[in-house]
């Protein structure tokens, strides 16, 4: 089991006034825009359940926008978040619901523009969030190890080769997370490792035949 | 280091077997490792301790409303309230500075969470007061934020420190623990006092419901900042006269998690029994979430 650390106990230093609805949010945000990875044309919010319900009181919209603007969750901007410059230079708006199979603090990001992206994700506790979904995989995704992101189409071998790639850049796998899309032959693979992957190994895993999808995803830093 | 440390006993007997203090057994055990390294920890604490500092001096000053206008005033009436505290002028520091700093966590201002946002006054309340009347110095704090952290990475590994999982003993109550070890570092205290101190406060607080009014964090939350951080006050008197917990700390955590779980989760943080279903506190919902 992943022990905690003493830093996870005395920080972080946020925006109050909720772990969970605010730190929370902002992490979803931040750790969304690092999957999708562009400037979206327009960003739909869905809040559900208790993010829904609480989350205007808690801050939870602001929160969410500003992990998407890159805010970090001690940013004295969040609190008047919808004010600032880097807020009106984009399209957004936010949708408040209630589905009971979902997490009591879950969200969708939908992203639209040059990629169209949905990821959903929960904030779970203290801060702690998970990304679950991307488009139709389900991911698992904490925001707490530089990861590895590959959308392909399912064929035999691809797995082998990728970390096979991984190993030649000397970094240790932490741990490897497939799924395959509901529809179709494509497959998703989250790839947590410690340490940095480096440009030369991206490039050759993005050489691979088939990958429709390479992201690199950095840890969140707070 | 050759053992995991993952319960108090283990803890205890690290410190005693190479007569180490609290801090310094956890910074090596953060260390062993891998991933933080002492400067790395050190840098954080004394980030967080900044931090603490700042929110009770703007928060000392601010009479800002919460935005669902609930609360805000409160730390101003008791600053400038001119009755005799019974307990003295550290304890009235220490309620006034908890409640400076949960008022600016409803502000949507910076404070630490530590553990959790909504039990953000106690640690600092405690430590800072007591630091500035006792003129601690810094690196002192920083070693007593960090026995803090210890205590309150030690209960993160057998339960999830979220309202939502174990109510509020596991956010408010915990805090109150974390405080009680950094006073009694500060005091001199032993390990055996520090690990008492700790236990004595988590016992007496065990079944404390989560039941925020509105869902928000701000009914019961801000007031039971200041409670909390005198509790911790007691926890370290009784603990510094050598009286210590006849059920052992680990034990007291088990209870805690066992008491978690058996909560309903009409009590965790879902606003749906205890006072967030009140009379009044319905009342209140209707007028702030429409
Ligand atoms: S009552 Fe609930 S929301 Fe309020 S401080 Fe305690 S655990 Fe947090």
């Amino acid at each position: 089991m992943n022990q905690s650390s003493i830093i996870d106990i005395i920080s972080p230093i946020m925006a109050g006034p909720s772990s969970s609805h605010t730190a929370g949010a902002v992490r979803l945000g931040l750790l969304a825009r690092n999957v999708y990875n562009a400037k979206p044309d327009k960003i739909t919010f869905k809040l559900y359940n208790s993010y829904a319900l609480t989350g205007k009181g808690h801050g939870t919209d602001k929160g969410l926008l500003a992990g998407i603007l890159g805010f970090a969750v001690d940013d004295k901007r969040i609190k008047n978040i919808f004010e600032t410059p880097e807020a009106k230079e984009i399209d957004y708006h936010f949708e408040f619901l209630q589905d009971f199979n979902r997490h009591p603090n879950a969200v969708d990001f939908i992203f639209e523009g040059g990629l169209n992206m949905t990821i959903s994700g929960d904030s779970v506790g203290a801060g702690e969030i998970k990304l679950r979904k991307i488009n139709n995989f389900c991911v698992n995704l904490d925001g707490k190890y530089n990861t590895l992101l590959l959308v392909y189409e399912d064929m035999p071998g691809v797995i082998s080769s990728v970390t096979k790639i991984i190993q030649e850049d000397n970094v240790n796998i932490a741990s490897l997370h497939c799924d395959r899309s509901a529809k179709g032959r494509d497959a998703s693979m989250c790839i947590c490792i410690d340490g940095e992957l480096s440009k030369n190994c991206l490039n050759k895993v993005s050489d691979l035949k088939d990958m429709y999808i390479v992201r690199y995803i950095k840890k969140l830093e707070s | 280091m050759k053992h995991n440390i993952t319960e108090f006993r283990q803890l205890y007997y690290a410190c005693k077997e190479q007569n180490k203090k609290i801090y310094e057994i956890a910074l090596d055990y953060e260390a062993s490792r891998g991933e933080n390294p002492e400067y790395k920890v050190r840098l954080q604490a004394k980030k967080s301790l900044d931090a603490m500092k700042e929110a009770i001096t703007t928060g000392l000053k601010c009479t800002e409303p919460s935005p669902s206008g609930m609360s805000g005033d409160d730390c101003d009436k008791l600053q400038n309230s001119k009755h005799n505290f019974i307990l003295g002028q550290t304890a009235k520091k220490i309620m006034t500075y908890a409640l400076a700093t949960s008022e600016q966590n409803l502000r949507m201002g910076t404070i630490v969470a530590c553990p959790t946002a909504g039990s953000c006054g106690i640690v600092p309340a405690v430590l800072i007061a007591f630091a500035e009347d006792n003129n601690i110095k810094e690196c002192d704090q920083i070693n007593a934020l960090i026995t803090a952290g210890e205590v309150g990475r030690l209960v993160a590994n057998k339960m999830s420190l979220a309202g939502a999982v174990g109510g509020c003993q596991a956010e408010c109550g915990v805090a109150s623990a974390m405080a009680a070890a950094a006073l009694t570092q500060m005091r001199g205290g032993s390990v055996k006092q520090i690990i008492n101190a700790v236990a004595l406060a988590l016992k007496n607080i065990l079944g404390l419901t989560c039941d925020p009014v509105c869902g928000l964090v701000e009914i019961p939350c801000v007031k039971r900042n200041p409670f909390l951080a005198i509790h911790a006050v007691t926890a370290s008197e009784l603990a510094m006269s050598d009286i210590i917990s006849k059920i052992p700390i680990d034990e007291v955590v088990d209870a805690m998690e066992q008491t978690g779980q058996l909560m309903s989760p009409l009590l965790k943080e879902s606003s749906q029994g205890g006072l967030a279903k009140t009379k009044t506190a319905i009342a209140l919902e209707k007028n702030i979430l429409k």
